[in-house]
């Protein structure tokens, strides 16, 4: 007589446990879908095949140079890159007029007697911002510091928010389409996610803080205006965080609180030539910067993936090849 | 061993004048071409393979970026960014060393995975199984190092974070945890002190680890691999020349697991990193969640579920120091789990545990995460000092086969079957 084996107990627990859970990750598969098509826009540059589009990152450089050099630096990007394949791609004498007609001069040089000069940039020098140095920056900006963009799109991620059971499944997904895109995302949202003023709260029970639409926003009495709401622990009340002076309201930033004030507007949208091979608007700016950002974070995503197909294509035909060298070699015993 | 003779016939002239004063040739022969390979190896035997691709590979391109990187707290961070820009091919570099060490994680994790599975700690195996932990301590603490290196805020803030692990020491002894933080850091704080430091060890630990591998195969090549079914070989029908059979088998393996890698370094460079890290180290910002790579999640889980940061500490450590005791913590007589009916799933259930583990240390330690992370913990461990002892004496393993030609052909064919090739 056969003893029933204690393991189908696990297996059987196991596989209800994996059925749940199969479940569960699917009925949760379209509200996660939702929040990506949200947040995760198209780019020229996305996924496996994607490469940078010219005519986007000149766009970009444009906005870039009438817009974000006011404040901030690219430092670790050089004039002479703006000519080079795989990026922007103009035409070198137009970059080298560039440089020396650059509103910011390099310091840090020293004349023929020694003495601290600055000069005008030249092709092989940095693209650099207003001020010489952090202190600089700060003291301009009420204390804020504007930072350097040339890693901004490589330094900031639009974490996905699925459940621990349906994580693992987004992360195969994810992996298997190539996606890299989330700090140009998280630009993205950031440049089109300030809005006039933080939404309304009210008291409810218990000291919760409730959203208020805004038609209820007309009767004034108890209506607060709160970047964020801290939700109160162990019964305590909930915290309205309030905007701060000299902050701006924005969505995409974490806090909801940010210093930069609004750098794009649909109000003041920045005109493109007429062959510039898109029209203006403001989100269509806000697209363009970030497209250029994210070259100017990784000048060497074109050459990497097409570096990338020729290498797969070697290594499967190596691993067939290999794999029928293997096979015949094993055919000669039974294993 | 007895089974195995060597067929080297050393062929030119040089060949014959060689093999009498340093007889390499004939050592390689015997070892790598003559040697006898179970014939019923599953491809989870081809990582040992992997593995060393993945250390010579971790080497050739550390070796080049080193000629590249400056080793200071002022020039680190932007010594990497002119390797992505300005070095030729200095981008793949980067990725390929970045991607590799994530690879030669996955690499060991499977390959780990595959000793306790089937029972390859087992006598007498256990000083290979002991020189295998220590490789990988020693890749820990090499990776580690690494990841300091770019010195990027995740970079800055993973050294404080695990350096001032020690400081819990004090509760102990009173000055000593803060006396040996203040030495690994070569000061009152972490700098670039502690950097020039870290790169010094992450440049030589390699060669450590090399020659520990040296010593893996050694003890491999004395005793035999282990197989699927566990048992060892007993007659020659049982084993296959290791060329070509084995060398093909590792070739195919080797193959797709270099396509996953090509696949993370040229489509998904920075997936398995934090984005924080390209942001410079700055010792007055702290990130708002600092977590460790990949590979590292599960003991910064444990670490994190345990209340008390001493207790805590020792659950980290005791975490990886618990394999050493493995051989004598498993009480069966089999080993393979294919014949373990019940263990089996208490070894599913740790793998689930690991993985379970792994995505809880990348949440914050809050609310359910934290009661979910002692549960898992305390299976961990279980698994180490209750399962292992007891499930040996407890279940009763299925039949085993006779030899490994009985396994692979059945009972009657093995006895027509003298040789296998």
């Amino acid at each position: 007589m056969k003893r029933p084996d204690p393991a189908w107990h696990f297996a059987a627990v196991g596989l209800l446990a994996l059925a749940a859970l199969a479940g569960a990750a699917l009925v949760h598969a379209e509200e996660i879908a939702e929040e990506h098509a949200a947040a995760r826009q198209e780019w020229p540059f996305a996924g496996l095949g994607g490469q940078y589009d010219r005519a986007q990152l000149q766009r970009g450089f444009q906005v870039f140079q009438q817009v974000c050099t006011a404040c901030h630096g690219l430092k670790r990007v050089r004039f002479r890159n703006l000519a080079e394949p795989g990026g922007p791609e103009f035409p070198e004498a137009a970059v080298k007029e560039l440089a020396t007609t650059w509103p910011y001069q390099i310091s840090g040089v020293l004349d023929d007697e020694g003495n601290p000069i600055e000069r005008l940039p030249g092709l092989a020098d940095p693209i650099i911002g207003p001020y010489k140095n952090d202190k600089q920056a700060r003291a301009a900006q009420n204390g804020a510091l504007p930072p350097d963009l040339s890693l901004i799109v490589k330094a900031r991620n639009l974490e996905s928010h699925a459940p621990w059971y349906s994580h693992w499944l987004w992360m195969l997904v994810d992996v298997a389409r190539g996606y890299q895109e989330g700090g140009a995302n998280y630009v993205y949202a950031l440049l089109t996610g300030y809005a006039d003023q933080p939404p309304a709260f009210k008291q409810a029970a218990a000291g919760r803080l409730v959203e208020v639409s805004g038609t209820e926003v007309g009767d004034k009495t108890g209506i607060e205006r709160c970047a964020t709401v801290s939700p109160g622990e162990d019964g305590k009340p909930d915290t309205c965080n309030k905007l701060q002076d000299g902050m701006y309201y924005n969505v995409g930033f974490p806090g909801h609180q940010l210093a930069m004030p609004p750098p794009l507007s649909p109000d003041s949208v920045i005109e493109y030539q007429p062959d510039a091979g898109s029209k203006a608007s403001f989100e269509q700016n806000a697209r363009d910067i970030t497209a250029f950002l994210a070259w100017a974070s990784d000048p060497n995503l074109d050459a990497r993936k097409r570096l990338g197909w020729q290498v797969l294509f070697y290594l499967v035909i190596t691993t067939l090849l290999v794999y029928l060298v293997k096979r015949r070699i094993w055919s000669r015993l039974k294993h | 061993m007895a089974l195995h003779e060597s067929t080297y016939q050393p062929k030119s002239r040089f060949a014959k004048w060689m093999d009498e004063r340093l007889p390499i040739g004939r050592l390689m022969h015997t070892q790598f071409i003559d040697f006898p390979t179970p014939r019923n190896l599953n491809y989870l035997w081809t990582f040992g393979g992997i593995l060393t691709f993945f250390l010579m590979a971790q080497i050739v391109t550390g070796i080049v970026l080193a000629m590249h990187y400056q080793a200071s707290a002022d020039d680190a961070f932007d010594s990497i960014e002119k390797i992505r820009r300005d070095v030729n091919f200095g981008w793949l570099l980067r990725n390929l060393h970045a991607v590799g060490a994530s690879m030669f994680f996955l690499a060991a994790y499977i390959h780990i995975f595959r000793g306790l599975y089937y029972g390859s700690y087992k006598t007498p195996r256990e000083v290979l199984w002991i020189i295998g932990v220590l490789i990988f301590v020693v890749m820990m603490a090499t990776a580690f190092m690494g990841y300091s290196l770019p010195w990027g805020q995740m970079s800055f803030w993973a050294v404080t974070v695990i350096t001032n692990l020690f400081s819990s020491l004090d509760s102990v002894i009173k000055g000593l945890g803060t006396t040996i933080v203040e030495w690994l850091w070569g000061g009152y704080a972490v700098s670039g002190v502690t950097l020039n430091r870290f790169y010094s060890l992450h440049y030589v630990l390699p060669f450590v680890i090399a020659g520990l591998v040296g010593l893996h195969l050694w003890a491999l090549h004395l005793v035999g691999q282990n197989s699927p079914t566990g048992l060892d070989i007993k007659m020659k029908s049982d084993a296959v020349p290791m060329h070509p059979f084995a060398t093909s088998k590792d070739a195919f393996g080797m193959s797709i697991f270099l396509l996953l890698f090509a696949w993370f370094s040229f489509y998904l460079p920075d997936y398995l990193g934090h984005a924080d890290n390209y942001i410079p180290a700055n010792p007055l910002v702290t990130p708002p969640h600092i977590v460790p790579e990949w590979y590292f999640l599960p003991y910064y889980a444990i670490l994190r579920a345990i209340p008390s940061k001493l207790f805590g500490v020792i659950a980290m450590f005791s975490s990886i120091g618990v394999l050493l005791f493995v051989p004598w913590l498993d009480r069966s007589r089999v080993r393979s789990a294919k014949y373990r009916p019940a263990f089996k799933w208490f070894f599913w259930l740790f793998v689930f545990t690991c993985l379970a583990l792994g995505y809880l240390g990348s949440k914050p330690p809050e609310g359910a995460y934290v009661l979910w992370a002692r549960i898992f913990t305390a299976y961990y461990f279980a698994f180490f000092l209750v399962v292992m002892p007891l499930a040996g004496l407890l279940e009763r393993p299925r039949k085993l086969p006779g030899s490994i030609t009985e396994a692979v052909l059945g009972g009657d064919a093995a006895q027509r079957a003298p040789n296998a090739v």
